[in-house]
């Protein structure tokens, strides 16, 4: 089956132009295509399909083949703003059509009532600037419910008590449970929580045109083969380009917002893979970037009437960045789990989702997963792939416990046991919004087009570092419920590394300290609107993904619903 | 078609586009696809080096083999490490050429230094052998400062994450011959797996509600 694919010319005024084809940009493009305008997807990256999806630890991880290229695009970080930022890697985001959503581990909890109104039910956090979002749980419920069936997710509906309330169950079963969700699920009961079946954005049953899980075990970092992983390539982008409306167009490096007399956006400037400079020009702009990139655009194409930032009047664009803090705590066991087969991760917990600030000392709140996400490389090897890449001796990420010697006959005997016996409980939390945690241009450092370098400016605040330690002691007590042999969790410290990218372009109804309203129609300019990470006004408590799916799925009905009645020519 | 997408030609391929659909309907086959190349790839342990002498590979190898000794069970001499590291240095490692061309002289000296009677890493024991590679791991070894010693030392740390690597990378891309390294980890060789996956799933009765009583708990 052949698609009749649309190529428009740059000059031809297409409806819109979409900044990215990830998790957003995806859906954004399904959306806009289907309902009836004419669209030009430019994403970055290069359009890869299942074929190219190998289980090459070198190519994948090491070399970079579905993410961002540290030698074409080279980052700083700094913890304040101000120090001079160092070159080093910051982050990690999907570079290629689908995005991040081809790669990730497929986490796919909704964001609960509490998260939308913190700021209400809490009230103001030192050191950090709490809001609510203009839109609640109840706006958003469809749009979750529409990703679980048109994007595919696996889960059972009342299986946790503190889930928010749903219109619809999920459209298939979750995937089988894991070694580890075992131990977890009954340790977790015996501690009188309430472990519930993970939802998962893979498909656990074949379901249109797409094939379940075969459990390959190469899940987090790669490509699904079989297409099982509900990415946007997978899904959304293959429904937009079957409207015949959509061209998806891959390695189109956008570096430039063009905007006009009048205060309107005209079209997107990119590089193509010869480097060659073209402008797309089109009737509304939909950056979709992600969490790092949809700002840096923003703070590149500043013009005479926005010299700090395309949209950026209120000088927030970049800034109030919150990675989700994620603490590893690692158990080995007596018998083979094997949790290197299937997918990442088959049970959760969100008993700890709401703490009390009062009797815990800090704001926040998390879930836990029991996972195994690592590869056999991964494995051995600590600060994989660090080493690799720049052989940099420091880091921690092995999964050996720690007086592990690294070569040898012990180093090789603990491998042979502990690889099979090892799982993660790992937990995901609050960050708070800070305004000094951002991502800006570096102004010393260029990328291989020469256009200024993100700088990652980053320290967490002292109540996300405390929260981690408290879920950490909760994770030590559930392998000790669960007669774990070993158990010991990887350090709480400092985040100098980005993976979560969320914030930087946040929504509200005041345009002195947001982006974006609640349509992700920038305050500043009427045919710009921005929907990823970004938007974000809180963190959630991690797996922002399926949130980031919902607000594009309801961005694209606001877009959609403005644009025939006139609202943004 | 079938043969076109063997997981070694996924190496090189462009972006053909495979729909949906089709992969849908052909996924068995594609796996089978690729577990004839996993076949294919254990019969085909490269003969020649590119990079190293065969002087030089046999210092490599046996630097490697301190890395992951063989004992009862394969090391990095089964898996063909040094294979690993010799085309890597001609590829996706090309440059860490100069860390291997310059490091290996510099253990060497280290070697003389300890054990002036002998001429080559390889000639000592293996109690030699890890004496003078504790003295280049930057974890064991107190810093020495000078520059020949850093040299040894940054080529040791290289070699040690490439031995690793190559011992344990998918057989498919051209180390951990033959899945050796898999067998002793634990991992088995196949890219599809049904469960119960462990010890801890194979008897597990299937999923009970939590009590429907439960409150939110604030801790």
């Amino acid at each position: 089956m052949k698609l009749d694919l649309p190529k428009y010319k740059t000059s031809d005024e297409v409806d819109f132009v979409i900044v990215g084809s990830g998790a957003a940009g995806g859906i954004m493009a399904k959306e806009l295509s289907t309902n009836g305008f004419r669209v030009v997807v430019l994403e970055q990256g290069p359009y890869l399909t299942e074929s190219d999806f190998v289980h090459d630890e070198v190519r994948v991880i090491g070399e970079d083949l579905l993410t961002n290229k540290p030698r074409l695009q080279p980052t700083s970080f700094r913890k304040t703003p101000n120090e001079k930022a160092k070159p080093q890697r910051a982050l990690v985001y999907g570079r290629l059509v689908g995005g991040t959503s081809v790669h990730f581990t497929a986490n796919f909890w909704r964001f609960h009532e509490i998260d939308f109104v913190e700021r209400s039910k809490i009230g103001p956090v030192p050191g950090a600037d709490l809001r609510d979002w203009p839109i609640t749980y109840a706006d958003l419920e469809p749009y979750y419910t529409k990703v679980e069936w048109e994007i595919g997710v696996s889960g059972l509906a009342g299986a946790s008590p503190f889930d928010p309330p749903r219109s619809k169950p999920y459209p298939m079963p979750p995937l089988p449970v894991k070694g580890s969700g075992v131990i977890f699920e009954r340790a977790a009961r015996k501690l009188g929580w309430h472990p519930f079946p993970a939802p998962m954005a893979i498909l656990s049953q074949p379901r249109a045109g797409r094939g379940a899980c075969i459990n390959c075990g190469f899940c987090l970092s790669f490509g699904c083969e079989v297409g099982a992983k509900s990415s946007s390539l997978a899904t959304s982008i293959r429904m937009a380009e079957k409207t015949g409306r959509c061209e998806i167009r891959p390695n189109s490096y956008v570096h430039r917002i063009e905007m006009d007399n009048n205060g309107r956006v005209t079209g997107a400037v990119y590089f193509d893979e010869q480097r060659n400079a073209h402008l797309q020009k089109a009737k509304a702009v939909v950056v979709c970037a992600n969490g790092a990139e949809t700002p840096r655009l923003l703070l590149l194409s500043a013009n005479k009437q926005f010299p700090n930032g395309l949209a950026n009047s209120s000088g927030v664009v970049g800034k109030y960045l919150m990675l989700n803090s994620g603490g590893v705590t690692e158990g080995v066991f007596e018998h083979p789990l094997n949790d290197y087969k299937g997918f990442a991760v088959s049970r959760v917990l969100h008993d700890f989702y709401e703490l009390d600030p009062q009797k815990v000392g800090f704001y926040g709140g998390g879930g836990l997963d029991a996972r195994f996400d690592q590869t056999p490389i991964g494995f051995a090897l600590e600060n994989w792939p660090g080493v690799w890449k720049d052989h940099s001796t420091s880091g921690d990420r092995s999964q050996l416990p720690p007086g592990t010697p690294r070569w040898g006959k012990v180093f090789k005997d603990a491998l042979a046991h502990n690889f099979s016996r090892t799982m993660e409980i790992f937990a995901h939390g609050t960050s708070l919004p800070v305004e000094t945690n951002s991502f800006s241009l570096d102004p010393d450092l260029k990328d291989a087009w020469g256009l200024p370098a993100l700088c990652l400016t980053y320290k967490d605040h002292p109540d996300d570092l405390k929260l981690w330690t408290w879920q950490n002691q909760r994770a030590h007590e559930l392998l000790d419920a669960a007669g774990a042999q070993k158990k010991w969790s990887h350090p709480v410290k400092e985040s100098e590394f980005a993976v979560h990218l969320l914030g930087t372009c946040r929504m509200g109804n005041d345009p002195k300290t947001s982006v974006i309203n609640s349509d992700h129609r920038t305050h500043d300019v009427k045919n710009l609107f921005l929907c990823d990470g970004s938007s974000l006004v809180t963190s959630g408590r991690g797996q922002p993904t399926m949130t980031i799916e919902a607000l594009a799925f309801r961005a694209a009905d606001r877009i959609t619903a403005l644009t025939k009645r006139g609202e943004i020519t | 078609m079938i043969q076109n997408l063997s997981r070694r030609n996924f190496l090189t391929r462009g972006s053909a586009a495979v729909s949906a659909v089709w992969l849908s309907g052909h996924w068995p086959a594609i796996v089978a696809a690729a577990e004839h190349a996993h076949q294919a790839a254990k019969s085909s342990a490269p003969l020649k080096f590119q990079f190293f002498t065969p002087e030089e590979a046999a210092e490599i190898d046996a630097i490697a083999a301190r890395i992951i000794p063989s004992d009862e069970t394969p090391g990095a001499r089964e898996a063909g490490v040094v294979y690993f590291i010799d085309r890597g240095l001609t590829t996706f490692a090309v440059d860490d050429q100069k860390t291997y061309r310059e490091g290996l002289p510099a253990l060497q000296a280290r070697v003389r230094e300890f054990f002036p009677s002998l001429e080559k890493f390889s000639a000592a024991t293996p109690e030699q052998q890890d004496q003078v590679l504790h003295s280049l791991d930057e974890r064991t070894a107190p810093a020495r400062r000078d520059s020949q010693s850093g040299g040894a030392s940054s080529f040791f740390h290289v070699v040690r994450i490439h031995t690793i690597v190559g011992f344990l990378i998918d057989p498919d891309s051209g180390g951990n011959h033959e899945g050796v390294g898999w067998k002793v980890i634990g991992r088995e060789p196949e890219h599809m797996f049904q469960p119960p996956f462990g010890y801890y799933d194979k008897d597990y009765a299937g999923w009970q509600p939590n009590p429907p009583s439960a409150e939110k708990t604030k801790a």
